[in-house]
């Protein structure tokens, strides 16, 4: 397994949105690395006739009536917002500037 | 005299008599947390008036002759990670400070409808993604048996707060052994349910498929009664089970296991477990046999993958679970002064609100599922979580309830494992796979090890929706082990009161 570099993980904090300073890249490929040393153990095992599992449950998809029933007021769905204006979320820019 | 050491099924029976009120017995428990918190650091909110307030009406309805809910008017502490409305909420997380939930979720709705008096929200590590309340951004909580040690995690606020009779009750979460782990470090009760037995709605996601919110209690039939208060079907939680909750109370005091076959997992005895935490595994094994039961020795050779594959499947599923908190709705938001876009202020924000071990896992989840390693890591975990169910049924096969250490260890030193993450994650070695099938598991006490003179948990495991299992062997074990002993466990840790 190649090396995890300084670039990869500052391409995957850019995919998680965490900044990270140069310091902590280096510190955490470095973890990253010791961590995966230890997981990839999985593999041993992991042969191509063994079905996957991704939730201990097999159940599908669970539906319910659509009736509307009473929800969060405005106010309350709001009562956590670091920003809000007009009975809105305020969020930062989302789109360049034109 | 009904009092802070008294179990819940005393203070339930008390109050029923009136020979106590809730607005006592929630006091009394309120001062003992003003007394030795500040040693023990349980708890990250304290809602007194709100705790009076919930008492004061509990015993209005039962002067008036109401009929009320076996645990009306009995105390308990809430792990942080789940919603009570106007009560903060943290997650033990930074990036949550200061957001009150505008819902309550549904386990505190269903003890504030018993009338289980909330004395407040109870340390842990942030998102629940530790083994010691060490990755609190609160501080870490300290062991009631010794000050110097964790009382494990990530539920360790809620396990010590039982242990140091702050409260007869709790609720932790439990998604690789966060119930059981602590619970076995501080000498109480703890149970994992069936997943799906008790729902998660309003509980701050960590691992969807793996999480599963269950009781802390100080003996097993108290354990039972908090049990069946908050399990059942919930259809705000599309992965609730539908079914009857089992007849786990009436386990709790059936007090008889003849004729019962009990599995001892090999893989997890032996060598890399403490020499004392093995002696009173084999003390208990013991008792099991004069009580009548059988033991049978099985095999499951595919747990030493397990903890590598929960190590995959929980940052995975964490590291999409933990997108929502962007700093747009709720929540931090840091270095929005107009100047910055939403993705800079989202990764400012993500920076400096999530704490060291949450970006570790974070980074660690994205990876596993990134485009060329998505098959050799989080595909092949699945595979394994396949082979350890696997095992489970071959064993159940053969066994009605199995049984194993808890931890390998004795509660461990604060610092001790902090800046080695691998290290960290060995303590979950025998509670993961339980997590990875789905079904449920007890940490019961079972004594001290001599070296140390530390709690011991004994883990007893059953299939899917069969938890009762696990209480009726934990509720014959226990009165064996009171009667051998002739006091209750506790009484052997420090009076922290005392303490100065």
């Amino acid at each position: 397994m190649a090396a995890i570099s300084r670039d990869d993980v500052a391409h995957l904090a850019k995919l998680a949105r965490i900044e990270m300073t140069p310091a902590e890249l280096d510190h955490m490929a470095s973890e990253l690395e010791q961590i995966l040393g230890a997981v990839k153990r999985v593999q041993e095992v992991a042969t191509s006739d063994i079905a996957p599992t991704s939730h201990p449950l097999s159940m599908s998809n669970v539906f319910r009536d659509d009736v509307v029933k009473p929800s969060l007021t405005n106010d309350e769905a709001l009562s956590g917002a670091p920003a809000q204006a007009e009975d809105r979320f305020k969020v930062p820019q989302i789109l360049g500037e034109e | 005299m009904t009092n802070i050491h008294s179990t819940a099924a005393e203070m339930a029976s008390a109050l029923a008599a009136k020979e106590i009120s809730s607005v006592e017995l929630t006091q009394q428990h309120l001062d003992r947390i003003a007394a030795v918190d500040g040693k023990i650091h349980a708890f990250l909110h304290i809602d007194s008036a709100g705790a009076l307030e919930q008492a004061g009406a509990i015993d209005k309805k039962r002067a008036s002759g109401e009929k009320l809910s076996p645990l009306a008017g009995v105390p308990i502490a809430v792990k942080d990670i789940l919603a009570q409305k106007g009560i903060p909420t943290t997650a033990g997380s930074k990036i949550l400070e200061g957001w009150r939930p505008p819902y309550d979720s549904t386990v505190v709705a269903k003890l504030k409808a018993a009338g289980v008096v909330i004395l407040g929200k109870t340390n842990m590590d942030e998102f629940a993604m530790g083994s010691s309340t060490e990755n609190s951004a609160y501080g870490t909580t300290q062991n009631p048996w010794d000050l110097t040690r964790t009382p494990g995690g990530s539920s360790g606020g809620s396990a010590a707060a039982v242990a140091a009779f702050e409260a007869p009750l709790a609720i932790g979460t439990d998604t690789g052994g966060s119930i059981r782990q602590p619970a076995a470090l501080t000498g109480i009760v703890g149970v994992k349910p069936t997943y799906g037995a008790v729902s998660r709605y309003g509980v701050v996601a960590y691992s969807s498929s793996l999480d599963q919110v269950g009781p802390f209690a100080r003996t097993v039939l108290d354990t039972a009664l908090l049990h069946e208060a908050i399990a059942g079907h919930d259809e705000r939680d599309s992965t609730s089970i539908n079914a009857p909750v089992p007849q786990i109370v009436a386990a709790a005091k059936r007090l008889d296991v003849k004729g019962m076959k009990i599995g001892v997992i090999k893989e997890l005895s032996g060598s890399g477990f403490q020499a004392g935490v093995s002696a009173r595994i084999a003390e208990s094994i013991e008792l099991l046999v004069a009580a009548g039961a059988e033991i049978v020795e099985v095999s499951c050779p595919n747990f030493e993958y397990a903890l590598a594959a929960y190590y995959l499947i929980a940052p995975s599923e964490a590291s999409s679970n933990l997108a929502r908190f962007d700093s747009m709705r709720y929540g931090l938001r840091v270095g929005d002064d107009g100047s910055k876009g939403a993705e800079e202020v989202m990764s400012a924000t993500r920076e400096a609100g999530f704490g060291k071990e949450v970006k570790r896992r974070i980074i660690l989840g994205t990876y596993a599922l990134s485009s060329g390693y998505y098959d050799a890591y989080y595909g092949s975990a699945q595979k394994v979580r396949t082979l350890v169910k696997q095992d489970f049924d071959n064993a159940f096969a053969k066994a009605d309830v199995l049984i194993s250490p808890v931890t390998p260890t004795t509660a461990f030193k604060i610092g001790e494992k902090s800046n080695d993450p691998v290290a960290m994650y060995l303590s979950d070695i025998a509670t993961i796979p339980v997590n990875m099938a789905g079904i449920g598991g007890m940490s019961l006490p079972v004594g001290l090890a001599d070296e140390d003179g530390l709690p011991v948990g004994l883990q007893i495991m059953a299939p899917v929706m069969q938890d009762d299992r696990f209480y009726r062997v934990g509720g014959t074990l226990e009165a064996a082990l009171l009667s051998k002993w002739g006091k209750p466990i506790l009484s052997n840790a420090p009076d922290l009161a005392g303490q100065k």
